[in-house]
């Protein structure tokens, strides 16, 4: 039931850097797909977060308008017995035949002793966790929101004049890790003499907390905040009421600073939920695994609010341009915070490279210790 | 010895009146708390008829999403075992008049035991050696955690209520800075857990179920603690004590240690919710044994009147109104607060009931004075 | 970075955030104040902060009007208080459990009704500027404060002094004391804990309005963690003194101000228990200065809590 090891870097690096991992879906059965499909959806949060659940129930919205699909929606469904009741509930008793489990703690157990349980069903989960060793009805979906994240430190780096950026982040987990690196990165490429300091709240959702951490963050001299908390809109909104600049999270914060929003890292689901659909539609099997970053229209950035200068629009778009293309964040030479390398000079890491998926480490430049 | 000279007809007649009173009195606990919860369904059903929501689909989905077929009914049951031991925890320093409200905490760090002891154990030993190593690690570390509660309450003079729910937030914190520190499953970056324990360690479902053990445990706790409660010297004191501290003092009751060993009993038992939870469910103790269960248990416990036996039928039927939640979510469009509302009023009502005893008219001795 | 200028930092960030975190605190632990110097215990007001955050932020959204939505959330808290009261006016029935009971629901109510206001934004609370004085724009950014900071002030005084020197506070007092002596004097143990709790629950709806509408201001179902029973605790250890309350919460909102402002200056190791901080503190302090051996100065003595 629990798998210990499992050696998803080979699987990953045999499929094309993690693009598409189509190598298994010839295995797919196409018995549980006819042209009507329920989609059951979970969420681990309420769906009007202006967060992460959000940008979820903004895509299931999308999928409801698609013809044949119904959609059957639970939020608020801990990490616990009740992942696996839900779904199972879901399959028994509405009928679905494909489920989005879209909160990271749902995959292991619940999604992969679901998937043996109901090998008709097909379960996809929303975050690069999908082995070849797991139920071949499982599958995983997810977008690079790091790719964003850079852009925005790119902007961010371009509007600071303290040199101080704040970043309030939920927990020190690798795909919050992962996007602090990448915002540090895109500071220190226009700015080297930034730095981006970290306050850890602890939990998901806590907003007097992470008002707490905007103000100690501000207080310290930071001039630009962005977050990665499950809804940004109090980190946002007290910023905002400090005078300083934003970037948004999630989903689009653009109407919650009016004076200060850059821009912003949005994940963009309704693309792949669409194209889930239209493969059901159409009798196609679905892949185990899809991730990808802008390049396959899964993450997006906010459209600039009225803190992004002409400098910062300027360089925020080339990045983007050539992130699309595959051009590299992890630009060498890069050290961990405890001095050892991270990348060698003249090295890069692919934006896809399964390593960074094991992120668990922050790097030379962010202030936390 | 009087009795002995009274005809034999008379004294059978006497012993009808006295059957029939003893009935009448027996009866009053189960009629009134059945009469309160058909008044808190009676006045849910207007609340929905406020909101403009059908009652009769409100019930009926519970039902079928709760008790209605076997596979709901495994749900249900699956949910009631944590409820049964965090009931536990409240109703046994209930008999001595404490009302300890943090029995989740308990069942946090005692999950969090089970899982810690396991890292070193898992390599070296079989699961003969691991599995009571984890359930005794679990039960002792609740059990000195609420044991904690008692001594504060009864050596500090601290009360019970406010410490246990303070020493809650604390437990959460231990459990957080371990699994996201010295105890953290390097392999697993994005969901911090201690390592997992290993199929082998886990404890199964009862055969012919997909019920895990815990509900047999809790069953057989229920039991043997009415048998403590209700046939020992030990009870007998301890519901002395609860009736009126100064006189079981002035009796020489050893009141401290009854304090005491009854906390660190009903902590025990948090404690081996928390074991389940990590043995049955998770394979691994993380932030997901923070489910609520602790707090629910609490509403258990008064609603069945801090009765060991009935606590048993309060959490199957606590247990099915929480598994259907997520069938009225998507059926009816409710909210999943719902389910709290309809908690809070059977809560209320049951509370108001408390002062129907003894003055409705049916359940008053009517035989001899 | 731990030199002068990090512990200034951290010494400034507590105290801006006592300042912006403690009026909840404040208003809850009047109300509680107030309600058990009565005699009895209200642990309830979570859910009746909780559901005066979201009453407030619903009015303030749909009629424009922060402040009306500060008056509706009081009236919200009053009809929770006065449920609780009316309840526990019934012979037979424990105060604290009717307490948890009002959570639950209160709570519940207020997540069910505040689904739709999530999303929205609400107008918010103004602020005084105090800090006209000083050229610091953080010193002055510290000092915006809220109207209902003040007012909690001013009611903390009002209360504390009335309790000492008004014929009305002298009856609550002895109500809380001792009923006998209460019904001796002609007042009616009843009706005085039933107007004290309904107070109670209006200044906890009041305190909830300060957190949807000013700080952090926003509407979500995390809101409070908490808050309302943590202002239970420090009743007590205020010793249900009003102008201690004011003291107390001025910790707390330091104590929770900790965790954030020492990762601020790059101190995160042991986070989570910097966070637990006001946990740890009123812990702490419980231990060190309540004694078994004698009854608590100030304690009412028909508390169910210290009995």
């Amino acid at each position: 039931m629990i798998k210990r090891h499992f050696d998803r870097r080979s699987f990953l690096k045999g499929t094309a850097a993690g693009l598409v991992g189509l190598s298994a879906s010839g295995l797919l059965t196409r018995s549980a797909f006819a042209a009507d499909i329920t989609v059951g959806i979970l969420y681990v949060g309420p769906r009007d977060d202006f967060g992460w659940n959000q940008a979820h129930a903004v895509a299931a919205a999308a999928l409801k308008e698609v013809p044949g699909v119904t959609v059957v929606e639970e939020e608020n469904v801990p990490e616990t017995v009740s992942v696996s009741q839900s779904m199972e509930s879901m399959i028994n008793l509405d009928g679905a035949s494909l489920i989005f489990a879209t909160s990271f703690g749902y995959y292991k157990p619940f999604v992969l002793e679901m998937a043996a349980k109901y090998p008709d069903v097909q379960f996809r989960h929303a975050a690069p966790l999908w082995t070849d060793a797991d139920p071949k009805n499982a599958g995983s979906y997810f977008g690079y929101l790091d790719q964003a994240h850079y852009v925005d430190g790119i902007a961010a780096g371009l509007s600071t004049t303290t040199n101080k950026l704040g970043f309030v982040a939920a927990k020190p987990i690798g795909t919050v890790l992962r996007n602090i690196n990448s915002f540090t990165l895109g500071v220190k490429k226009v700015n080297p003499a930034a730095t981006v300091q970290v306050i850890f709240t602890g939990e998901w959702s806590m907003p007097v907390r992470e008002a707490e951490a905007a103000n100690a963050l501000i207080d310290a001299g930071c001039d630009v905040l962005t977050c990665h908390v499950d809804g940004p809109k109090v980190v946002i909104e007290t910023a905002e009421g400090r005078g300083i600049k934003t970037c948004g999270h999630n989903a689009s914060q653009a109407p919650l600073a009016p004076k200060g929003f850059i821009t912003g890292a949005e994940y963009k689901w309704s693309t792949i939920y669409k194209d889930y659909a239209a493969k059901v539609g159409a009798g196609e099997a679905l892949p185990n695994f899809i991730g990808g970053g802008f390049d396959k229209d899964f993450v997006q950035s906010t459209a600039y609010g009225a803190g992004a200068t002409e400098a910062a629009i300027a360089a925020a778009d080339t990045a983007r341009a050539e992130v699309t293309a595959g051009k590299p964040i992890f630009v060498g030479p890069i050290s961990k915070q405890d001095g050892s390398a991270l990348v060698a000079a003249g090295a890069t890491l692919d934006n896809y490279d399964p390593a960074l998926d094991q992120t668990d480490y922050l790097i030379e430049g962010v202030v936390a210790r | 010895m009087a009795e002995a000279s009274i005809e034999p007809t008379a004294r059978q007649g006497l012993m009808y009146s006295e059957y029939l009173d003893r009935f009448r009195r027996s009866s009053e606990f189960v009629v009134i708390p059945l009469l309160a919860l058909v008044a808190s369904a009676a006045l849910f059903s207007l609340f929905l008829m406020l909101v403009g929501k059908s009652p009769v689909e409100f019930f009926s989905l519970v039902w079928r999403g709760g008790f209605g077929t076997g596979f709901s009914w495994q749900n249900t049951l699956v949910r009631a075992s944590p409820l049964i031991f965090a009931a536990l925890c409240v109703a046994i320093p209930a008999r001595l008049g404490m009302v300890v409200i943090g029995g989740e905490g308990a069942l946090i760090l005692g999950g969090f035991a089970a899982g810690a002891i396991a890292i070193p154990l898992v390599p070296i030993a079989s699961n003969v050696l691991v599995m009571p190593a984890m359930f005794l690690a679990a039960a002792i570390a609740g059990g000195v955690w609420i044991g904690f509660v008692g001594w504060l309450r009864h050596y500090r003079g601290i009360n019970e209520t406010i410490s246990s729910l303070l020493l809650f937030y604390i437990a959460t914190s231990v459990l957080n800075f371990f699994v996201e520190g010295a105890l953290r499953d390097p392999s697993d970056p994005n969901k911090p857990s201690t390592a997992p324990i290993g199929a082998e360690n886990m404890i199964g479902p009862i055969p012919g179920t997909s019920v895990h053990w815990g509900l047999a445990f809790g069953v057989i706790a229920c039991l043997l603690v009415w048998v403590l409660m209700n046939r020992t010297t030990f009870g007998f004191a301890a519901r002395l004590t609860g009736g009126n501290v100064r006189a079981a003092q002035g009796q020489g009751l050893p009141v401290g240690k009854l304090v005491l060993v009854s906390c660190a009993l009903a902590g025990a038992l948090a404690g081996i919710a928390g074991y389940f939870e990590v043995a049955a469910i998770h394979g691994k103790a993380n932030a997901s044994l923070i489910a609520g269960y602790g707090f629910t248990g609490i509403l258990v416990s008064f609603l069945a009147r801090h009765n060991p036996l009935a606590i048993i039928p309060v959490a199957i039927m606590l247990g099915g109104i929480a598994s259907s939640g997520g069938l009225v979510q998507r059926r009816m469009d409710l909210p999943d607060a719902t389910v709290l509302v309809l908690q809070g009023m059977m809560f209320l009502v049951l509370l108001v009931s408390e002062t129907m005893y003894g003055r409705l008219p049916f359940f008053k001795p009517k035989g001899t004075t | 970075m731990g030199d002068d200028a990090g512990f200034t930092t951290v010494l400034f960030a507590m105290i801006a955030g006592a300042i912006r975190v403690s009026t909840p605190f404040l208003f809850v632990s009047l109300g509680e104040c107030l309600t058990e110097k009565s005699g009895r215990i209200n642990l309830g007001l979570e859910g009746t902060l909780v559901f005066g955050a979201m009453s407030a932020y619903a009015i303030s959204y749909q009629t424009g009007s922060p402040w009306l939505g500060v008056v509706v959330a009081g009236i919200a808290g009053m009809m929770f208080g006065a449920i609780h009261g009316f309840i526990c006016k019934l012979p037979k029935v424990n105060d604290i459990a009717v307490g948890i009971a009002m959570m639950l629901f209160g709570t519940g109510l207020a997540f069910f009704f505040g689904k739709a206001y999530i999303q929205p934004a609400a107008p918010r609370l103004p602020s005084i500027s105090l800090g006209w004085w000083s050229d610091d724009p953080q010193v002055r950014q510290a000092l915006d404060v809220n109207p209902l900071f003040l007012v909690g002030i001013v009611l903390a005084i009002v209360l504390w002094w009335g309790f000492r020197n008004t014929r009305l506070g002298l009856i609550v007092r002895t109500t809380g004391d001792s009923a006998p002596a209460a019904l001796a004097l002609g007042v009616n143990v009843n009706v005085v804990r039933f107007l004290a709790t309904a107070v109670g629950g209006f200044f906890a709806g009041v305190g909830g309005a300060f957190l949807s509408l000013y700080y952090p201001g926003s509407w979500t179902e995390g809101l409070s963690s908490g808050q309302g029973l943590m202002a239970v605790a420090l009743v007590i250890f205020a010793r249900w003194n009003p102008l201690a309350c004011f003291g107390a919460a001025l910790l707390f909102g330091a104590a929770g101000a900790l965790g954030p402002a020492l990762q601020s200056i790059g101190i995160s190791r042991g986070y989570h228990f910097f966070n637990a901080a006001p946990y740890l503190m009123t812990l702490a302090i419980m231990i060190l200065s309540i004694s078994p051996k004698r009854s608590l100065k100030g304690a009412p003595g028909e508390l169910s809590i210290t009995k």
